[in-house]
């Protein structure tokens, strides 16, 4: 069944015919499974490589005179170095509102090539394109512009065996360092490769021209390692890798401090403190923040999902789960949620309140699968 | 007596006046993965429409309802240890509860297997 007020993305008819459930999610009508089903995707991910179309997230460009002028004018709503970014190199960061809540978290990298000087690309979240645009286009100084990019598709290869799989057709993205971005061809069409990911592997996002999005997408799939990956194994596959998830893990009201990726913070913003809710955010490092993200293991094998309550040993509420299910690598239920700061040290043990009964749980480490990003052998 | 069936895909069969009740394929389909049961303690007594069990996919949680009153007199343990049982055998050995009837009259408010197949074709 088609829904009409629902948009489709350049691979639509693809997923289809290969037998996808599609369902409604961010406005688009997206692939939650194919026939192989949530857990087997997900596995072909972690062991292969597995194709996802990520075409419903916004991609955009930000267009100013030269790179100092747009990189200054993005670091007026985030909190990172924007200004440090090499050409060729990605960096993640968020939007902060005037609290230090984050608006979106997103994907910013310079393209390289001297043509592309002053321009930065952006991958935003589906759920948030209309308020990012806005959030960002009112930030701006009269001479950066921001161009949404709307006839583009985005691909994500990601899996030990992606970097293989590409190199047959993008032969420049084999020796992509982690986090670099690079305009390349893919059997001759033009394309933006970004050596990132949102699944803890190795892997690779692809923007590429619509028209030619299934032709790609086809070639890759034509590669027997490659199976095509619905957003349910999207979604257990971040969530093993520590990833948050924008409106359930991070929102308007959390800050990066509690959010746990501090790492969105550089040296030279936080010592300059001229950031949207610096006052806060700066206070957080300092003191500590009043809660903060965690993840969480589970005995027996009842998933905790987002909107369980969280109580310490004494029936006490010290927080909430937001993001929980399975997770089929590690063949038992984990959660992430945020706790009271004085409960969240690995190890702690509490209780994730599920139907009314107290599951027990342990705070855990971060990722709960070991990331695998490419790390370049060194010279 | 044939197997009934309720609009929430669960199949109902009885010997006596014990009605066994699991998911249907069809609900197996629709739920993708089977990764945890949550069934009722045995003496439970359920009224027809009581959430009766849970069932839990890699995407969520869905609650399986009685179909009839009466007692709950079995639960397929084998589940708690194997919920992908419900994607490979949903009709059968994947059974979730057994329950004594206290009113065997409302058989006669559930689907046939004719009916069901309708059902499904109208959705």
């Amino acid at each position: 069944m088609t829904d009409a007020s629902l948009l489709s993305t350049p691979l639509t008819d693809l997923h289809r015919e290969l037998g996808a459930r599609l369902v409604p999610f961010a406005g688009y009508e997206m692939p939650v499974q194919y026939p192989q089903g949530i857990i087997a995707e997900h596995s072909h991910t972690r062991e292969k490589a597995g194709l996802f179309d990520v075409s419903h997230m916004g991609q955009a460009w930000l267009v100013g005179p030269d790179f100092e002028t747009t990189a200054a004018a993005l670091e007026r709503i985030t909190p990172s170095a924007i200004a440090a970014l090499k050409p060729g190199r990605q960096r993640y960061t968020v939007l902060l509102n005037e609290t230090g809540g984050i608006v979106d978290d997103l994907m910013v990298s310079r393209p390289d090539g001297a043509e592309n000087d002053g321009r930065l690309f952006l991958v935003v979240n589906a759920s948030r394109k209309a308020v990012d645009y806005e959030m960002i286009a009112k930030s701006l100084p009269e001479n950066v512009k921001l161009e949404p990019v709307e006839d583009r598709a985005l691909i994500a290869l990601q899996g030990p065996m992606a970097a293989d799989v590409l190199k047959a057709h993008a032969p420049d993205a084999a020796d992509m360092a982690f986090m670099a971005a690079r305009s390349m061809e893919f059997d001759g069409i033009a394309v933006h490769v970004s050596r990132s990911g949102y699944t803890g592997e190795d892997g690779y996002e692809l923007s590429v021209p619509a028209g030619a999005a299934e032709a790609i997408a086809r070639a890759l799939l034509a590669d027997e390692r490659v199976a095509p990956i619905g957003l349910g194994a999207r979604d257990s596959l971040r969530l093993e890798a520590g990833l948050c998830l924008y409106g359930h893990d991070i929102d308007e009201t959390t800050s990066p401090v509690e959010g746990a990726i501090t790492f969105v913070l550089q040296k030279r913003r936080k010592e300059a403190g001229d950031f949207p809710g610096a006052e806060r955010i700066l206070k957080e490092l300092e003191d500590g923040p009043s809660r903060v993200r965690v993840g969480f293991t589970l005995e027996g094998r009842a998933p905790a999902r987002e909107g369980a309550e969280i109580r310490n040993s004494e029936g006490r509420t010290v927080g909430v789960v937001t993001s929980g299910g399975f997770a089929p690598t590690l063949g038992a239920p984990i959660a992430m949620g945020y706790v009271e700061t004085s409960c969240a040290d690995v190890g702690t043990r509490l209780t994730l309140v599920v139907r009314g009964r107290e599951l027990p749980a342990t705070v855990a480490e971060m990722p709960f699968v070991p990331q695998r990003y490419y790390r370049k052998p060194s010279a | 007596m044939s197997t009934r069936y309720t609009e929430d895909h669960e199949w109902i069969t009885v010997d006596g006046d014990v009605a066994t009740v699991g998911i249907t394929n069809y609900a197996q389909e629709q739920l993708g993965d089977v990764v945890f049961v949550e069934l009722p303690e045995v003496g439970r007594k359920v009224s027809k429409g009581d959430e009766a069990a849970v069932v839990e996919s890699v995407k969520a949680a869905s609650e399986v309802y009685a179909p009839l009153d009466g007692e709950v007199v079995g639960a397929n343990d084998v589940l708690a240890d194997e919920p992908g049982k419900v994607n490979e055998d949903p009709e059968g050995a994947a059974w979730f509860v057994k329950i004594k009837m206290s009113d065997a009259g409302q058989l006669d408010g559930l689907m046939d297997e004719a009916a069901y197949k309708a059902h499904l074709e109208g959705l």
